[in-house]
């Protein structure tokens, strides 16, 4: 995902919110990851908005993706120039309806807004992890979920829904937790990532471990990878863009006085967009963090993980009803890749739903403000509320 | 709502699992829903009627109706209904088969050429016809079938379909109210209706 919200356009917004914290799997009771290691304690950054009912079963658990945070909509402070990521979906009477719904948002192991990450203190040695964290899975972030979903009392999921890595992470919940999930909207998401999204991953982790200031990881105190990491970002951002939204945007347009420099200081406007996003990524990500998300997101896959070899067989495990989103121009999670994941929830028996939104926005459109997804995702989570009933209006 | 969609949901039986070809905006499948208590899904390649079928509560997929009944297991549905659509598929005979394969009834509605009004009309005027149910040039249409109610019967024993039921309507399809025609169907009908299965 590339950037965070933007004001709502008629100033609706859940309005001032706090992030909390919850701390779990303090030794000896690490939490055991796929890879075998343990981890604790771990410390999970989460918001919410709404209310929770007296049922407890009006819960929407919202996911982020790479780069994104517990921070879904609303503002921590007055004077916030942005809201959270989300803040066009997530609040009163938008699409996740904060009026009707609780909705919880959680920061992921790994990640470095507050939930614990290469970049947290080690317990055993009082430094930052670095690269002693250990490599972690998309079940891995989902089981730490489960502890704080746990630990707020809740054992009904009436909608998880998710962008991108958000997207792998509510459809693993659904096939590790079946009794807990009602229903699933992975949005430009995939089972399984492509070699091509695995390279570009690739290229972009190489990027960070090429610069000298990553030190094997153990940057903490000194200077930061700054220009591995700004790299980095460069190439993801392009992933998430499409060639007609970048010709729309761009075009061939120079960035200063019309003229080529010759030099290689950057002539055209995407170059100096490109590099402007790099740099202002600096500011707010780890560079380690982006190396631990992103190899969790190639290591995933469901039905390999979850079905022996078979995402039919992944997808029979879950009871939960989906609604499957793509976007046209997402050449990084192709509508094909939704359209497998689609064809296997068939085949299980699934209650699903699909639609694929003519987009030039590529990859990031689930971010954009966007009517026609605002209207899915609300109409089907309503329809869930009401019992899974599919109580239609005339 | 439509008389051809009353007389189809007279047809579908309470608390079955239906699936229409085509769906539109879901207008069938939602009066199903409330009256029938069915459970419905949906397919339809306009993103925009798909959208619509989803945010009011239906299982819609958007999407090609010759693909997408490809991955339902066998007899998924209980009935899979292709309305008003028959005179624009492609393989009409692979899709009806695909229908019995994942259904366990078809219902298949679609405009009929055998009207007498059509009938007179190619007789007088020497033109292709041009009725309110299709009311295309012969340029300009999207139908690329011309089917008559005893054209269907004959597939249908052809290709070993069962016909369960076969209903003719004499008023226009997008009306309101209408008629089952009992007296000279393949003179007076407008569009027939027809329930069928495999042998």
């Amino acid at each position: 995902m590339s950037e965070y919200g933007t004001h709502d356009k008629d100033g609706i917004s859940v309005g001032i919110v706090a992030k909390k914290i919850f701390t779990f799997a303090e030794p000896p009771r690490q939490m055991s990851l796929d890879s075998g290691k343990k981890l604790g304690p771990i410390t999970i950054a989460y918001e919410t908005y709404g209310e929770l009912n007296k049922e407890r079963n009006n819960v929407v658990m919202v996911f982020h993706a790479l780069s994104g945070n517990s921070h879904a909509a609303g503002y921590y402070r007055e004077k916030d120039v942005k809201p959270g990521w989300w803040d066009n979906m997530v609040g009163p009477q938008k699409g996740i309806d904060t009026d009707k719904y609780f909705v919880v948002c959680s920061n992921i192991i790994g990640s470095c807004y507050g939930s614990t990450g290469p970049s947290s203190i080690n317990p055993a040695t009082g430094r930052a992890y670095g690269l002693d964290f250990p490599l972690i899975t998309i079940a891995d972030m989902v089981r730490a979920q489960k502890a704080l979903i746990d630990h707020l009392g809740i054992n009904k999921l009436l909608c998880l829904v998710g962008g991108s890595i958000g997207g792998m992470q509510a459809m693993e919940w659904a096939v590790s937790y079946p009794k807990m999930v009602e229903s699933v909207i992975p949005i430009a998401s995939t089972c399984k990532r492509s070699a091509l999204a695995i390279g570009l991953s690739e290229a972009q982790r190489q990027a960070i471990m090429a610069d000298p200031s990553w030190k094997d990881g153990g940057y903490y105190g000194t200077a930061i990878p700054e220009k591995g990491l700004a790299l980095a970002r460069m190439i993801g951002h392009i992933s998430y863009l499409s060639e007609d939204s970048m010709h729309r945007k761009f075009g061939r347009r120079l960035h200063e006085n019309n003229a080529f420099k010759y030099d290689f200081s950057g002539d055209f406007q995407v170059e100096s967009y490109l590099q402007y996003q790099g740099k202002k990524f600096v500011e707010r990500f780890d560079a380690n963090s982006y190396l631990y998300i992103t190899k969790a997101s190639d290591y995933f896959d469901l039905g390999e993980q979850r079905g022996r070899g078979s995402l039919v067989e992944a997808f029979s495990r879950s009871s939960a009803k989906f609604l499957v989103v793509s976007f046209s121009s997402d050449w990084l999670y192709p509508t094909s890749q939704s359209k497998e994941m689609v064809s296997a929830m068939k085949k299980a028996g699934i209650d699903v739903s699909f639609c694929e939104i003519e987009t030039d926005f590529g990859h990031d459109s689930f971010l954009l403000a966007h009517t026609q997804l605002t209207r899915l995702i609300s109409g089907f989570i309503n329809r869930m509320s009401n019992g899974g009933e599919r109580n239609s209006q005339v | 709502m439509r008389f051809d969609l009353q007389i189809i949901g007279e047809l579908v039986e309470e608390r079955s699992r239906v699936l229409d070809l085509g769906c539109g905006r879901g207008d069938l499948l939602d009066l199903l829903q409330r009256e029938k208590k069915v459970e419905g899904y949906g397919i339809e390649i306009d993103e925009k009627k798909a959208i619509e079928g989803i945010s009011r509560g239906l299982s819609v997929l958007k999407g090609d109706i010759n693909e997408e009944t490809k991955d339902y297991a066998d007899k998924f549905f209980d009935y899979v209904i292709l309305s008003q659509t028959l005179q624009q598929v492609y393989q009409p005979e692979v899709l009806i088969k695909e229908m019995l394969r994942i259904g366990k009834k078809g219902i298949v509605s679609f405009p009929c050429f055998n009207h007498y009004g059509i009938k007179l009309q190619l007789l007088l005027t020497s033109k292709a016809p041009v009725t309110e149910e299709l009311p295309y040039e012969w340029y300009n249409t999207p139908n690329i079938r011309v089917i008559t109610l005893r054209d269907f019967r004959i597939f249908c024993a052809k290709y070993r379909i069962k016909i369960i039921r076969e209903l003719a309507i004499s008023s226009h399809y997008k009306k309101t109210t209408g008629k089952v025609v009992g007296f000279l169907p393949d003179w007076f009908a407008r569009y027939g209706i027809f329930l069928v299965s495999s042998f």
